[in-house]
């Protein structure tokens, strides 16, 4: 049939045009000699090694997690209150607080990361490592707002009122119903923001370019000294995490819903 | 007194009355079904006996104490709602226990009660399953048993059985009233089939355009509806537009008179209810009031004849057995029986 | 349940975390932002508070319209393939079985969430001359040597087209998830032939949604502050990494911040408009 002749044509070279990158800078990545070459000349994957053994680049690594862990917990944080809160409660002024936690979103970044240099310069707290995590949690916080706006709206509100006519108080339906229900939207909105906060590079250059090197900014410093098989092992390695933790919600959550697709089972 | 008491319960949203100035006394141990349209305000007013919801104005009293402030986790009311709103995190025994687990009753405690529970609705031994794995019928009696677990002073159902087919619902009904005979707690229902509040209730409460139109025995409400909106709505009826007649005997109707019934002192017309089983058919000959029939629509267990008398139609219907050998294009005698025969109020 | 409106101070409690976060490091920042845009420079990277519109001034340069009418149209024509592309790939997508979808869906995402660090480094690499695909053509014998294919405007422009597709297919694809499927089948049954019935019933459905999605590819494109820097020249520097040069830089944040307000003016009216357009769309 010819609908899907197009679509295999159009699916392939799309996939070619994604892939293309990625294929050329894994090739690159298993080179056995120092310099980028492509296709690879023998095969090694000692540039991968050297993420973890070399001291720069595991610094880097560590930095990287520790930041996109804390930024997210603290992105999930502003989100579940807020969440919560909009769910529960009919106050439509509070919609400015969602409008707020959108908007770093749909900002160009470098607003934000400008915003939060002009905004540490100011109070003092410049360079300190802190302040990556919580520039990070701000930007992502739209994340978890989105995933947890779409757990929340699917939850039937006769549930809440089933267990409050049981004798359930609004904390005790919090702790024995919403979280349980919640909790999926909960880890794919930290996931989300997770993955994000490990590849984000303009803000946390502008938080703490000068003093914290996440692998972003690393990788982006080592470009001007030359391109090595270790940056590509990295970028592989990031393409790697993502590809992981967006199967994972895939696996275990209704990914096209959390897309905005109807559910299947509806 | 003892039992529940609603006193000039209002509810308004956006100053629409859902509710309006309804007043009713439910004494303990009796089976209440509210019965009326979509959007008559039955739920509401459930939900405001729940505490779900905050009347405008007016008290609920429970055995004499207002509990009109009190918000609904502390009134220790069971509730089974339309949804049944079953927990889809917690199996099936958890879903029962979840009012006991809340409260700190002990592990071992909770799933002894769950099986009693259980086993009180027919579903001993199914404690382990998970809720999405169960039938209809079987969610239906998850959510009476957990609605049960705390013994309450007050069982509230908001159209428990709309979402079972025809057959399971009619077996749910038996089942119900059954249930509430044995534990004598007093239950509210709201339906609008009023084939369930008729199998179910020692009080029909028919309520209409946020009011209760009348609160009475189901035989009461069927045999003696106060207006023609019960009337109509209870079972099928025929509404004649009838005057006091010349002769003072009886009333007269469109396609005749009708005699023995009196329309009461000072007035001289009204709308007269009469059941279809009362309406008998006769040869044209034999009864003062006549008519042509339309359509006959045999259903097999019953006939119904439809007669066009002088413009209104009246329906009437008979068993197989007395099968009258009219045909369609028949002009026919109607006969009433005066018993049979309601004047309404409006 | 209904949401009920708060009553007491203690309902509004939940709030007070995430507003705090979000006033104090969001909107004061912001402020501050456009505080320091009318502040005077002082030589050497510091700014004294003062009221000026010296950052402002320097918009009326030709350098600085010629940068702002790069950015816009450099960012109009990634939205405008990403748009012609996308659209028949998610109408696809949307349609294809489920695992199929899924898999699509997180490899976007994959892609999506790449730093714009790797992007351009992935590209970069992938267009010179040692390591690009020259040498691939080379290695066929359909060239005589390799050749560098970066810096230059084709660079910049694939780079943008490759970091804006996934998120454009991501826009698109709840509007063509909850399409009626039995529209296509209707023109279908009304003797179109496939093709046809596509552009005659499926893109007029969904005019104002590609509308939308242009606008919001649009701004995204405009966000991008690395790719041109790693695969153009400087006379293909956008608005945002002329902003980031004069901020880290130059050290002259009363410009940069000047221009940044400046982005967030054409952003803001953009995604205004694109909500006005895509609420159309669902009215109807």
């Amino acid at each position: 049939m010819t609908g899907t002749l197009f679509r295999r044509v159009l699916f392939g070279l799309v996939a070619l045009f994604m892939a293309a990158p990625l294929i050329v800078i894994a090739g690159v990545s298993v080179n056995a000699q120092r310099t980028l070459v492509f296709p690879p000349v023998g095969f090694s994957m000692r540039w991968y090694g050297s993420v973890f053994t070399d001291a720069a680049w595991r610094g880097s690594l560590t930095a990287s997690v520790v930041v996109a862990t804390l930024a997210a917990a603290l992105a999930v944080c502003i989100a579940f209150p807020l969440s919560w809160f909009l769910w529960r409660r009919h106050a439509p002024w509070a919609r400015v607080f969602q409008m707020l936690g959108t908007a770093p979103f749909v900002l160009p970044p470098v607003i934000t990361a400008l915003g939060f240099l002009a905004f540490w310069t100011t109070v003092g707290a410049y360079g300190q490592p802190w302040t990556v995590v919580v520039a990070h949690g701000i930007f992502f916080v739209t994340l978890p707002l989105v995933t947890l706006s779409l757990g929340f709206a699917s939850i039937d509100r006769s549930l809440v009122e089933a267990a409050s006519t049981m004798g359930a108080d609004d904390r005790t339906i919090l702790r024995t119903i919403v979280l349980p229900l919640i909790r999926p939207y909960l880890i794919s909105g930290f996931a989300f923001a997770f993955v994000l906060s490990l590849n984000e590079y303009i803000v946390a250059y502008m938080a703490v370019g000068f003093t914290l090197e996440t692998l972003p900014i690393k990788i982006f410093n080592s470009l001007r000294y030359g391109y090595t098989p270790t940056m590509a092992a990295v970028s592989i390695l990031f393409v790697a995490v993502a590809a992981l933790i967006f199967g994972l919600i895939a696996r275990f959550g209704d990914l096209p819903k959390l897309l905005g697709a109807w559910s299947s089972k509806d | 007194m003892s039992g529940l008491v609603l006193e000039g319960i209002s509810k308004r949203f956006n100053n629409v009355a859902a509710v309006d100035h309804v007043d009713l006394s439910v004494p303990n141990g009796t089976f209440v079904c509210m019965l009326g349209p979509s959007g008559c305000g039955k739920t509401t007013l459930l939900r405001t006996i729940a505490g779900l919801e905050e009347p405008t104005s007016g008290r609920i009293l429970i055995d004499g104490k207002d509990i009109t402030k009190l918000p609904a986790h502390q009134r220790d009311f069971g509730m089974v709602f339309q949804s049944l709103a079953l927990f889809p995190h917690l199996n099936v025994g958890e879903n029962v226990a979840y009012p006991l687990r809340i409260r700190g009753v002990g592990k071992a405690d909770q799933v002894k009660r769950a099986e009693e529970l259980l086993a009180l609705v027919d579903l001993g031994g199914f404690a382990g399953r998970p809720v999405s794995k169960l039938s209809g019928g079987q969610r239906q009696r998850v959510a009476i048993a957990r609605a049960l677990a705390l013994s309450p002073k007050l069982f509230l159902l908001d159209e428990p059985l709309s979402a079972l087919d025809a057959k399971l619902r009619e077996a749910m009904q038996v089942e119900l009233r059954k249930l509430q005979q044995r534990l004598g707690i007093t239950t509210i229902v709201v339906t609008h089939d009023q084939r369930e509040a008729m199998t179910m209730a020692d009080l029909v409460v028919v309520m209409g355009n946020g009011r209760i139109q009348q609160a009475a025995s189901p035989v009461e409400i069927y045999r003696k509806p106060v207006n023609s909106f019960v009337a109509d709505f209870i079972g099928s009826t025929n509404l004649l537009p009838v005057r006091q007649a010349m002769d003072g005997q009886g009333v007269s109707a469109p396609g005749g008179t009708i005699p023995g019934v009196a329309l009461g002192a000072g007035r001289d017309q009204a709308t007269l209810s009469v059941r279809p089983e009362d309406v008998h058919l006769v040869p044209a000959d034999q009864a003062p009031l006549t008519g042509r029939i339309s359509f006959i629509r045999d259903l097999g267990a019953s006939i119904e004849t439809f007669v066009d008398a002088g413009g209104t139609q009246i329906v009437a219907v008979t068993s197989p057995r007395e099968r009258a050998a009219f045909q369609v294009g028949d002009t026919v005698g109607l006969r009433l029986d005066p018993e049979a025969c309601r004047v309404l109020s409006s | 349940m209904r949401p009920e409106p708060p009553r007491r101070i203690a309902d509004y409690s939940p709030l007070a975390f995430p507003a705090v976060m979000l006033t104090v490091f969001f909107v004061v920042p912001f402020g501050i932002m456009v505080m320091v845009s009318f502040f005077r420079r002082q030589q050497g990277g510091f700014y004294t508070p003062d009221f000026v519109l010296e950052s402002y001034a320097r918009f009326l340069s030709t350098f600085f319209g010629g940068v702002l009418s790069f950015s816009l149209g450099l960012a109009a024509c990634v939205a405008l393939i990403c748009v012609i592309v996308g659209f028949p790939f998610t109408y696809e997508l949307a349609r294809a079985k489920r695992w199929v979808q899924v898999s699509w869906l997180v490899a976007l995402l994959s892609v999506l969430s790449l730093s714009e660090v790797i992007i351009g480094f992935a590209w970069s690499t992938l267009l010179s001359r040692t390591a690009g695909i020259s040498n691939l053509l080379v290695w066929l014998g359909m060239m005589d040597k390799p050749v560098a294919l970066t810096p230059n405007f084709g660079a910049v422009l694939t780079g943008m087209v490759y970091q804006a597709f996934p998120y454009t297919v991501l826009v698109l694809y709840p509007a063509m998830a909850r399409l009626d499927p039995t529209l296509m089948e209707a023109a279908r049954t009304l003797g179109s032939h496939p093709l046809k019935a596509f552009l005659t019933v499926v893109v007029p459905a969904l005019r104002n949604t590609i509308v939308a999605t242009f606008i919001m590819v649009f701004v995204f494109a405009l966000g991008s502050y690395l790719l041109p820097q790693l695969l153009g020249r400087p006379q293909h520097w956008t608005l945002s990494v002329l902003i980031t040069d004069q901020a880290v830089y130059q050290s002259n944040m009363p410009f940069a911040a000047a221009m940044a307000v400046f982005l967030v003016l054409v952003t803001l009216s953009l995604v205004g408009l694109a909500l006005l357009v895509g609420r159309k769309d669902a009215a109807t």
